[in-house]
C-alpha cells in the first residue's frame, strides 16, 4: 500500500476554523481530524461527528451501582446477619430501606462517575504512559490543525484551504 | 464566539490578551523558579506538618489518652477539625460543578485551585477519624469486606459508615473531575517543555492528551455529566456529616435543621478558604488578570448568601432551644446556657466571627477590596472552626446528670495535630501552585472572546471578534511524519 498523504492546515482562530471546516465539508472533502487547544462550540456538528453516548453509559453505570448497593445492604444487613437494633428488627429490606438511602445514593454516584470517566479514557485512548498524538506541539497552545487525506488533489485542496484563512499548510506523508 | 455576553458585564479576563498570552501566563509559574517567599512559606508549612506527624505518632504509640478527651467528651478537637476540613472541602466541587450547571463563566479562573483545595482539605479531614480509631492499621475494617471474625459486617444503619461512603466517593470523584480537567492543561505544558525530564513528567501526567475534536466533544459531555453527579454529591456529603450528630439523641444535636444548615456552613467556610488562598496566589503567581476584583466580589456574594443562611439557622436553633422549655435544651451550643456558661467566650466568638464580620460585605467597597476580603475570609475560617467546637464541646459538656458535667481542655497533642494538618495542607497547596497549571487555561481560552477585556472593547466599537481572513501566500511545506511533534 502506498504511503497515504495528508494535508495539515493550521489556523489561529476558532471562528475562522469553524468556517473553514464548513467550507471544506461543503466541497465534500473528508476531514480526518481536527486538533484544537480548547473546545470549539459547534465544531463536532460542523464536522459531522456523531453525538457521544457517554451520558447514556453513565446512566447505566449508575443503575448498576444502585443495584449493587441494594444487593449489598440486603445481603449484609438482612440475609447474613439480621439484628434487632433498638427494637427495630432488620427482617425486611424494604422496611429498613430509609437507613440505606445514603449508601444507595453514594454508590450510584460512585459507579456512574468513575466508570463513565474510565469509559471516556478508554474510548479516547488516554491513559498514563500513552504517547501524545497531536502532530504539532502548537495545537495545545493557540493553533488549530485540520487534517485532510489527499487523493491526488493537493492543488485543489491547498487552494481551498488557503482561501479559508489557513496560516500554514503542510503536506505530510503518513506511514 | 462561543456565547453572547452583554457588553455591560465586566470583563473576566483583563488586558490585551491573545490565546498564546494565556498559555504563557499560566505556564510561567511552572517554568520559572520559586522565589524566596515561596521557600519561607514552604519551610514553615513543612515544619508544622512534621510537628503534626510527630504528634500523630505519639498518639498512635501511646493511645488517644494523650488527647484532652474524658469519659463524657469522647469527641472534641478531632471531630471539630474533621468537620472543619470537610466543610472547607466543599467550595471546590461547588464551584466546578454547581457553577458549571448554572453556566457561570467566572468559575473558570478559580475552579482549578478550588478543586485542589477541596482534595487537599478532604485528605486532612480523613486523617482525623483514622487517627481517632487508635489502631489506624485496622482502618480497613470500615469497608464491607468478607472477613474472618465470623460474619462480622459493617452496620449500614450507622451515619458513621454513611460518612465513610460519602467522603470516599466525594474524594475520589472530585479527584477524577479535577484530573480530567487538568489533562489538556498538562498537555499544553508538555508540548512547550524544553527540559527532557519535565517533558517526560508532563507527558505522563497528561495521559497523552491530543485534543482531537472527538476528545473535546467527549470531554465536554463528561464534564457536564460529572457536574450533574457532583452537585447532589457535594450536598450529600455535609448532609451525612451533619447526620453524625443529628441522628443521635443529644439535645442540641438531635435537630432536623442540621443538614441544610451544615451544607450552607460548609459552602460558607469553603468560599472563605478559597478567598484566603486565592488572595495570596493571584499575587504570587501573577494571575491578577485572571483572578480579578469581579471574581472576588462574586465569591463574597456567595459568602453573604450562605452566611445569611447560617445566621438564620443559628437564630432558629437559639429560638427553639428556648421555646421548647426543656431544661436539657438549655445547654445546647446556641442557648441561654451557652451564652452565660463557661463556654461563653466560644459562643460570642462564634457570633462575632460568623455573623457580625461577614455583614461588612454588604458594602460594595469592602466586597470589592482584596485586602478586606482576605481579612474577612480569615475571620470566617476561625468562626467556622468555633461553630463546630461549640456544637461538639458545649453539647457534650453538660449531660443529663450533673455527674456527667465535664469540661474539655485540649492538650498539646490536640493542638499539634491540628497545626500539623494546616501545615500538611499548605505543603500540598504550595507544591501544587509550583507544578500544576493553576488556572484552567483551555477553558479560559473559550471565554476570551466573549468575556475578555480586549474583545469587549472592540465589540463596543463594532469590530467583530472574528479576524478578517488573510489569504496567505501559497507556501506548502512537505513534512515527513517521522519528525512529528518537532518543529523547526
Amino acid at each position: 500500500m502506498e504511503a497515504s498523504k495528508v494535508i495539515h492546515a493550521f489556523y489561529t482562530d476558532d471562528e475562522v476554523l469553524l468556517d473553514a471546516v464548513k467550507a471544506v465539508k461543503a466541497k465534500h472533502h473528508h476531514i480526518e481530524e481536527v486538533f484544537c487547544p480548547f473546545p470549539v462550540h459547534g465544531l463536532d456538528k460542523a464536522m459531522g461527528l456523531a453525538p457521544t453516548r457517554l451520558a447514556i453509559t453513565s446512566f447505566m453505570y449508575g443503575i448498576t451501582g444502585l443495584s449493587i448497593a441494594i444487593w449489598m445492604t440486603n445481603y449484609i444487613m438482612i440475609q447474613d446477619w439480621p439484628q434487632d437494633i433498638g427494637g427495630k428488627p432488620s427482617f425486611s429490606w424494604f422496611e429498613n430501606m430509609p437507613a440505606f438511602v445514603p449508601i444507595m445514593f453514594e454508590l450510584t454516584v460512585f459507579f456512574a462517575a468513575h466508570l463513565m470517566v474510565i469509559t471516556f479514557y478508554m474510548r479516547s485512548r488516554i491513559w498514563p504512559f500513552k504517547e501524545a498524538e497531536n502532530p504539532d506541539p502548537r495545537t495545545t497552545d493557540d493553533h488549530f490543525l485540520m487534517e485532510i487525506p489527499v487523493h491526488n488533489n493537493e492543488e485543489e485542496l491547498t487552494e481551498l484551504l488557503t482561501n479559508t484563512g489557513a496560516v500554514e499548510i503542510n503536506i505530510v506523508d503518513k506511514h | 464566539m462561543s456565547h453572547y455576553e452583554a457588553p455591560i458585564r465586566e470583563p473576566l479576563v483583563l488586558g490585551d490578551k491573545s490565546y498564546h498570552d494565556i498559555t504563557e501566563d499560566i505556564a510561567k509559574p511552572i517554568e520559572g523558579k520559586a522565589n524566596k517567599n515561596w521557600y519561607i512559606a514552604f519551610y514553615i508549612s513543612l515544619a508544622a506538618m512534621l510537628w503534626g506527624f510527630g504528634c500523630i505518632f505519639y498518639t498512635v504509640g501511646t493511645g488517644i489518652g494523650v488527647w484532652g478527651l474524658n469519659k463524657n467528651i469522647g469527641w472534641a478537637w478531632d471531630i471539630t477539625n474533621f468537620v472543619w476540613w470537610v466543610g472547607i472541602g466543599h467550595a471546590g466541587t461547588l464551584i466546578s460543578a454547581v457553577l458549571l450547571l448554572f453556566r457561570q463563566k467566572w468559575r473558570m479562573a478559580i475552579n482549578r485551585s478550588a478543586e485542589a483545595m477541596t482534595i487537599f482539605a478532604v485528605f486532612q479531614a480523613g486523617l482525623f477519624p483514622i487517627i481517632h480509631m487508635g489502631r489506624p492499621w485496622n482502618g480497613y475494617w470500615v469497608m464491607p469486606i468478607p472477613n474472618q471474625f465470623g460474619s462480622l459486617w459493617v452496620n449500614f444503619n450507622s451515619p458513621l459508615l454513611w460518612d465513610v461512603f460519602a467522603i470516599s466517593t466525594y474524594l475520589s470523584v472530585s479527584l477524577v473531575f479535577w484530573w480530567t480537567g487538568l489533562l489538556p492543561d498538562f498537555a499544553m505544558i508538555r508540548d512547550r517543555a524544553v527540559k527532557p525530564f519535565q517533558k517526560k513528567i508532563y507527558a505522563l501526567l497528561s495521559f497523552g492528551w491530543s485534543g482531537r475534536a472527538k476528545d473535546w466533544q467527549r470531554f465536554e459531555e463528561v464534564s457536564l455529566v460529572l457536574a450533574g453527579l457532583a452537585t447532589p454529591l457535594v450536598l450529600s456529603v455535609h448532609t451525612i456529616v451533619s447526620m453524625d450528630f443529628a441522628t443521635s439523641i443529644n439535645p442540641g444535636w438531635h435537630s432536623t435543621i442540621f443538614p441544610p444548615y451544615f451544607v450552607a456552613g460548609a459552602i460558607f467556610s469553603g468560599f472563605a478558604m478559597v478567598q484566603t488562598l486565592l488572595g495570596i496566589m493571584r499575587k504570587v503567581t501573577n494571575m491578577e488578570d485572571y483572578i480579578t476584583r469581579l471574581h472576588v466580589e462574586y465569591m463574597n456574594i456567595v459568602i453573604i448568601l450562605t452566611g445569611g443562611i447560617v445566621a438564620v439557622a443559628y437564630a432558629t436553633e437559639f429560638f427553639i432551644a428556648w421555646y421548647t422549655g426543656s431544661p436539657y435544651e438549655n445547654y445546647t451550643y446556641l442557648s441561654v446556657g451557652a451564652a452565660t456558661g463557661p463556654y461563653a467566650w466560644a459562643f460570642y466568638s462564634l457570633l462575632f466571627f460568623n455573623i457580625l464580620t461577614p455583614q461588612l460585605l454588604w458594602f460594595k467597597k469592602i466586597r470589592r477590596s482584596f485586602i478586606w476580603s482576605f481579612i474577612i475570609s480569615i475571620f470566617i475560617n476561625i468562626g467556622m472552626w468555633f461553630e463546630r467546637f461549640d456544637i461538639i464541646a458545649i453539647v457534650l459538656s453538660k449531660g443529663h446528670l450533673p455527674s456527667t458535667w465535664w469540661r474539655f481542655e485540649p492538650t498539646f497533642v490536640d493542638v499539634g495535630i491540628f497545626i500539623g494538618t494546616i501545615g500538611f495542607f499548605f505543603v500540598l497547596f504550595l507544591l501544587y501552585a509550583r507544578t500544576f497549571p493553576v488556572i484552567a487555561q483551555a477553558e479560559v481560552k473559550t471565554i476570551l472572546k466573549s468575556s475578555g477585556e480586549f474583545y469587549k472593547k472592540r465589540l463596543a466599537q463594532g469590530i467583530p471578534t472574528k479576524p478578517t481572513v488573510v489569504i496567505a501566500k501559497k507556501k506548502i511545506t512537505e513534512v515527513d511524519s517521522s519528525d512529528k511533534n518537532t518543529k523547526e
